[in-house]
């Protein structure tokens, strides 16, 4: 897994690559933690279009963004989800939990 | 083939010889040590297996993301993280002429040597608490036909089992 960060308008749009399980989650969400609780960044936007694999661990680091997100006032947005990582939300019942944007134009102007 | 330093495959292709065992042919067997960044090559490995037997691609990825979740739950919880332990993975061809259900399909077999299961562990959190962890289990009862978990000899033993999709039946003219 590879995260590279963009800034755009004071906001943070992490792009993520790879396979995100057992070895990469605690990575990304160290990542997401420093961004949120202690960049304090008000949207966060995560590019997951070339994520290829996401597992329960990856998933639960998102849920920890997610919820670090709303104890600091902020938002979490997801984009660009494949088919693999969007049935893996499907699975977990969290598509709607979480903020998703089919592209990074649409979430952009979210 | 072989990945890595511990991480021993062997391909084969002969059907069981035990008589009351149901027949089912050996497509890959492999030793992997607990360690999380092995997850990928056991991905790799399954999904051409599948491949092989001609899964379609739903079926595929949920048959790989439950032996993902699988191995990610024996290395966290069977042997508490610590890295260096063994893991076996067999997974073979299943024949249509079992005696249970008559179909075919893939059954993959993982062994490890860690403490055991905590039976009451075993259950799928309610999906309506939204919290991190707990999916694992859920993700394999979700795209497995079989998830059935043992005690053997001192060791942990999960099986999965994925039947293929049968297809629908030949729509054949009146009369023929």
């Amino acid at each position: 897994m590879q995260i590279a960060a963009r800034q755009f308008q004071g906001w943070t749009i992490l792009d993520l690559s790879g396979d995100i399980d057992l070895s990469h989650s605690p990575e990304m969400r160290k990542v997401l933690m420093v961004e949120i609780k202690e960049k304090k960044i008000p949207k966060l936007y995560l590019n997951l279009k070339n994520v290829r694999y996401i597992d329960s661990s990856g998933i639960a680091s998102l849920v920890e963004g997610l919820k670090a997100s709303r104890d600091h006032g902020s938002r979490l947005i997801l984009f660009g989800l494949n088919t693999t990582v969007r049935e893996v939300m499907q699975l977990s019942r969290l598509q709607k939990i979480f903020e998703i944007y089919e592209d990074e134009e649409q979430a952009l102007s979210s | 083939m072989t990945y890595g330093r511990r991480m021993q495959t062997k391909l084969g292709g002969s059907p069981t010889a035990n008589p009351n065992r149901l027949r089912s042919d050996l497509l890959l067997k492999l030793e992997m040590e607990s360690n999380p960044e092995s997850l990928c090559l056991v991905r790799a490995a399954v999904e051409r297996a599948t491949e092989v037997l001609h899964f379609q691609e739903a079926d595929s990825r949920a048959i790989v993301r439950s032996v993902d979740e699988a191995l990610a739950n024996v290395m966290r919880h069977a042997y508490k993280g610590e890295k260096g332990r063994t893991i076996e993975v067999t997974c073979r061809r299943l024949h249509g002429e079992r005696r249970e259900d008559n179909r075919e399909g893939i059954e993959i077999v993982m062994l490890d040597s860690g403490a055991p299961l905590d039976p009451t562990k075993l259950k799928s959190r309610p999906l309506e608490d939204v919290r991190p962890g707990g999916l694992g289990l859920h993700f394999m009862r979700q795209g497995m036909d079989k998830v059935e978990f043992s005690r053997k000899k001192g060791k942990n033993q999960l099986r999965l089992v994925k039947y293929l999709a049968t297809a629908a039946p030949a729509v054949s003219p009146e009369g023929e």
